[in-house]
């Protein structure tokens, strides 16, 4: 093989080097660089930018928060979000755990008992906030696409436990019914060629 | 047994011959995967995962036997094949609830599929629908089940009740035409499965059994689970911790498996107890009894002071009972030492009195069985206990030798039981007269003895004496018969008949009178008519001997005597004997206290009620840890000192803080370890290096054994004396089947309230109804009391149980023995 590659060392494939102009070498240079400078008006054109910036109207950069806010990307990960089904409105969780399990803060916990029904049924849900650090794991490992990060990046509250408990985190139902669950496209997600993973299993029926 | 080397995978192992390859492999860390097979279980080939190839044949290693020589192949392509077949079958229809299953990654369906890979499927069969069963603590998922049946063995083999059996599932037959495609065994093993579930083996509706719960410890998935765990909390979740069952001296090891209570509650809970299921098995007081906790807020400094006080002023005595650690009852002892007070302990101080009387005839301090040598024997002889409510480990044990030994025994007890009968029908149970302990010692001597002291031997020859007996006697005769007979003459070709004399052998009954030798002691111990006849089928073969005793003979007015015949049989017979200590660390307490007959004036009762109490029950003056918030070191009945830790914390004072106070010195309980009585046969260990595990061979790595120590014996013994007969009704004293003490009671899932505990033969007798209300009196005592049916229970002997501490039923016992008379009446 080459070697050639392993010779260049001065320089990253890529990069383009500015040529600058060459330093003053001694004083007088030095002198009619600053004459040079001065005397072009360069300071004036900035100036002058600024002015313009200045007095155009609705022309400011600054964001009016919280009267407007930023966009944020689909898969940006703020505050946790429990999902339900679409079909039966039930709770997507199934409380096998694994976020429980998975969570490098060990932030979460939730409690579950049998219910009437002989189903598993979870009691209770919680994330301790004060401890997330937002690494979307418990996302990620949800086999149920049930625990979801959300937008909702505000969360200044005087309790230190809330945002954090199932009923906070869970669809309410009414937004539920308008149709205002959005599902997280971010950690989790299944990809758009899920499907071509699948291997068939027989069916005897 | 001669010792053989097996290689396998290249590897020499040396081993027993006749091992079974499965366990010599996992003895030496080569893995072969087997979903069915349980150690000190028959191999049940179920599963055929264990699929090897030895010297180039095809073999299971669950049940072949090792040869010198024998070359094991444990894995190649052909049975990986296999073994990838099989792993997708048991996978058809499995219902992908992983997520929510109780095993929650415990699961060896789930382990052999990913190490199988088993990435598709390319089986089908249409399903049966498959309910859920509730078998009260028990929970049957069968849609779950793969049908290893380790349940069933282990009901059969290790805990001997049979409760469970594989019954028809219904479901479709396997496609023949699969039968050129498929692998062999997997092809077998399918069929197989889709002809059987797991069922009661009774035929009923609920289990009707002890409800020990062995077979959901061994469940390799999530169809059998304890119903009070069910959906609580994922496996992985909960923290294992290693103690000794604190219920009875058979200290097994289990895990207590502790999480925090709730999000809410951050305190530490205890959600199952779980065992190492392939070594040691546990009985339901051990498996559910385990949220006996003592909770308290903070240290209680007024009620502190006040023990300290009285402690330091008044109390002369302090009694208590054997559900303690070694540690504490050195403390106790140290405690004597110092301040001279009187130590009570009732069951302990027999035990100890019995244990001294056995040493001066066996010339041994200690017993010198355990409960593997009953399991390693195959002639077992159980006498003076209610073996399965005693100690249901040593029940197991003895049915696991009659299971696996082709084993056989003999059960003495007045109480009759209908578990203990259906260990085998190589078990006889003899209902012998309350009293008749004595003789019995006697006649094991007179069978079984050799080169016994010749006082005994001529002792015993009073009792035989020779008798005429008719019996009638096959003849064996030789007589000689004319038959006529009809011939073809060759040549004349005409028919003749000839007159031909035969001999022939006839066989004939014939009354004889022959001499035989009669035994008295057969009489005494109520007998059998045929048991010399059964005695002899029994023995058939039979090389190692165990002899469990147990706590009937302790209280029993001769048990000095007794235990002194038991030191003889242990030392003039081939029987290894076993005591059975009556509580948990009774053979510790024994050894470590100097205990007093007799108390003083004013007493402290530890557990137990006094003139001033700490208890651990919650009910006393100054409450005490529980066992499963202690750490410490129990002695078992296998005269090992096992280690257990501290499950839940305890926020209160403990024995130790009141030992200090009082001017000994130690940091912690267990400093008190490495002080335990050297000469008593402990060792000096710190409680941090002791064990508690058993390894892949199943070799037991708990703490250590007590250290045996050769007596002085004299091998004097009593004659038989007779005891007073109970007349009117008996009444024993005994506790039902998974209860042993309060403690057992504070637990939630086996929390009831006492009753009397009779037969149906009780209740026919006396036309009285489970539920009824009773009257017991005698002359020292009566109470009022409801009556509850005991299935297992045979015959007409009531028994009376002392867990639950709103009954006092000691005051009929007022002389110790297990066992008085009383009357019982219907009350209303």
């Amino acid at each position: 093989m080459s070697l050639e590659q392993f010779k260049k060392r001065d320089a990253t494939p890529g990069y383009i080097y500015f040529q600058a102009e060459e330093k003053p070498k001694n004083a007088w240079e030095a002198f009619k660089r600053v004459v040079r400078i001065s005397i072009k008006g360069e300071l004036f054109v900035g100036l002058w930018i600024v002015l313009r910036e200045m007095i155009t109207k609705g022309n400011s950069h600054t964001v009016q928060y919280p009267a407007e806010k930023l966009p944020i990307g689909p898969r940006y990960r703020a505050i946790h979000k429990l999902l339900r089904l679409l079909e039966s409105e039930n709770e997507r969780c199934i409380g096998c755990g694994l976020c429980e399990k998975i969570c490098i803060a060990n932030c979460i916990r939730m409690d579950t008992r049998l219910d009437e029904n002989g189903r598993k049924q979870i009691t209770e849900y919680s994330i301790n906030f004060g401890r997330c650090i937002f690494c979307g794991y418990c996302a990620e490992v949800c086999p149920e696409l049930a625990i979801v990060h959300s937008g909702d990046y505000e969360n200044a509250s005087e309790q230190r436990a809330h945002y954090g408990l199932k009923e906070d985190m869970l669809t309410p139902l009414d937004t539920f019914r308008a149709k205002e669950q959005k599902e997280f496209p971010g950690f989790g997600a299944l990809s758009e060629n899920a499907d071509s993973f699948v291997k068939k299993t027989p069916l005897a029926y | 047994m001669s010792e053989v080397i097996v290689n396998i995978n290249g590897k020499e192992c040396k081993a027993k011959e006749g091992e079974y390859i499965l366990n010599i492999a996992r003895a030496n860390d080569i893995f072969i995967p087997a979903l069915c097979y349980l150690t000190n279980c028959s191999p049940t080939l179920a599963c055929r995962l264990c699929l090897v190839e030895i010297d180039g044949k095809r073999a299971y290693s669950c049940n072949a036997k090792a040869k010198d020589g024998m070359n094991v192949i444990t894995d190649n392509e052909e049975i990986q094949k296999e073994r990838r077949a099989i792993m997708e079958i048991y996978d058809l229809n499995h219902p992908l609830e992983c997520g929510v299953c109780d095993q929650s990654g415990e699961c060896e369906l789930q382990n052999y599929t990913l190490e199988m890979g088993v990435d598709s499927q390319s089986y089908c069969i249409k399903d049966v629908h498959r309910p859920a069963r509730h078998w009260g603590r028990i929970h049957y998922d069968p849609s779950l089940c793969i049908v290893c049946e380790r349940c069933v063995t282990v009901c059969k083999d290790m805990i001997g009740e049979a409760a469970l059996k594989t019954v028809p599932r219904g479901g479709d037959l396997v496609d023949k035409e699969l039968k050129d495609t498929t692998p062999k065994d997997a092809y077998a093993m399918w069929n197989k499965l889709q002809k059987s579930i797991i069922g009661i083996a009774s035929g009923e509706e609920s289990l009707d059994c002890t409800q020990c719960g062995e077979c959901t410890a061994v469940c390799p998935v999530g169809a059998l689970v304890g119903t009070n765990f069910q959906y609580k909390s994922n496996a992985w979740e909960l923290k294992k911790i290693p103690a000794s069952n604190p219920h009875s001296s058979d200290c097994s090891l289990l895990y207590y498996d502790v999480k925090h209570t709730s999000i809410k509650d951050s305190q530490e809970k205890i959600y199952r107890v779980n065992s190492d299921f392939n070594y040691a098995p546990l009985h339901a007081a051990a498996r559910y009894g385990y949220d006996f906790e003592n909770v308290v807020e903070k240290k209680d400094e007024i009620a502190f002071a006040k023990v300290i006080d009285a402690l330091q002023t008044k109390v002369d005595t302090i009694k208590f009972n054997s559900f303690i650690t070694n540690e504490e009852a050195l403390i106790l002892q140290k405690l004597k030492e110092k301040y001279g007070y009187k130590l009570v302990n009732e069951d302990a101080y027999a035990f100890g009195e019995f244990l001294n009387s056995f040493s001066q005839t066996s010339g041994t301090s200690l017993y010198n069985g355990d409960l593997k040598k009953v399991r390693d024997s195959n002639f077992v002889i159980s006498f003076g206990t209610h073996l399965k409510n005693d100690s249901p480990n040593s029940g197991y044990a003895l049915n696991n030798a009659l299971a696996m030994n082709k084993g056989a025994g003999l059960y003495f007890h007045p109480l009759g039981d209908k578990v203990v009968q259906n260990y085998s029908k190589n078990i006889t149970q003899i209902s012998h007269k309350v009293g008749a302990e004595e003789a019995i010692a006697y006649l094991i001597l007179d069978l079984f003895g050799k080169d016994l002291p010749l006082h005994v031997s001529e002792y015993l020859q009073t009792f035989h004496s020779t008798v005429k007996k008719t019996v009638k006697q096959e003849v064996k005769e030789t007589i000689k018969e004319i038959v006529k007979k009809v011939v073809v003459d060759e040549e004349s070709k005409e028919e003749k008949e000839i007159e031909e004399e035969v001999s022939k052998v006839v066989s004939k009954m014939v009354d004889k009178e022959i001499e035989v030798d009669q035994n008295a002691l057969f009489q005494i111990a109520g007998l059998p008519e045929d048991f010399q006849e059964i005695l002899e089928k029994y023995l058939d073969k039979k090389d190692t001997f165990s002899l469990i005793g147990g706590e009937d003979l302790y209280t029993h007015p001769r048990s000095q005597n007794i235990a002194k015949l038991l030191g003889l049989i242990q030392k003039h017979t081939d029987f290894s004997v076993l005591l059975i200590p009556s509580k948990t660390n009774t053979l510790g307490v024994s050894l470590i206290c100097d205990l007093d007959a007799q108390g003083g004036k004013y007493t402290l009762g530890y557990n137990e009620k006094a003139d001033i109490t700490l208890s651990a029950l919650g009910n006393g003056d100054l409450d005490m840890p529980a066992l499963n918030q202690q750490e410490g070191t129990f002695t078992s009945m296998n005269k090992r000192v096992v280690p257990t830790n501290v499950a839940l914390s305890f926020k209160g004072y403990c024995l130790n803080d009141i030992a200090n106070a009082l001017g000994l010195e130690a940091e912690f309980t267990i400093d008190y370890t490495k002080e335990l009585p050297t000469d008593k046969g402990f060792e000096q260990k710190e409680f941090d290096s002791l064990e508690n595990e058993f390894d892949n061979s199943g070799n037991e790595n708990r703490g250590y054994s007590l250290h045996v120590k050769d007596t002085t014996s004299d091998e004097v013994v009593e004659n038989i004396e007779t005891v007073d007969v109970l007349d009117g009704d008996i009444i024993y004293l005994s506790n039902p089947v998974h209860q042993f003490s309060p403690f057992t009671n504070k637990a939630h899932q086996l929390n009831e309230a006492g009753a009397l505990y009779v037969s149906t033969e009780f209740l026919e007798a006396k036309g009285l109804n489970a539920g009824d209300m009773v009257k017991i009196y005698n002359q020292n005592a009566s109470l009022v009391v409801a009556i509850k049916l005991d299935q297992m229970l045979e015959g007409k002997i009531a028994y009376l149980p002392t867990f639950d501490t709103k009954l006092d039923v000691k005051q009929f016992f007022a002389d110790g023995f297990r066992f008085a008379s009383v009357s019982i009446e219907g009350a209303k």
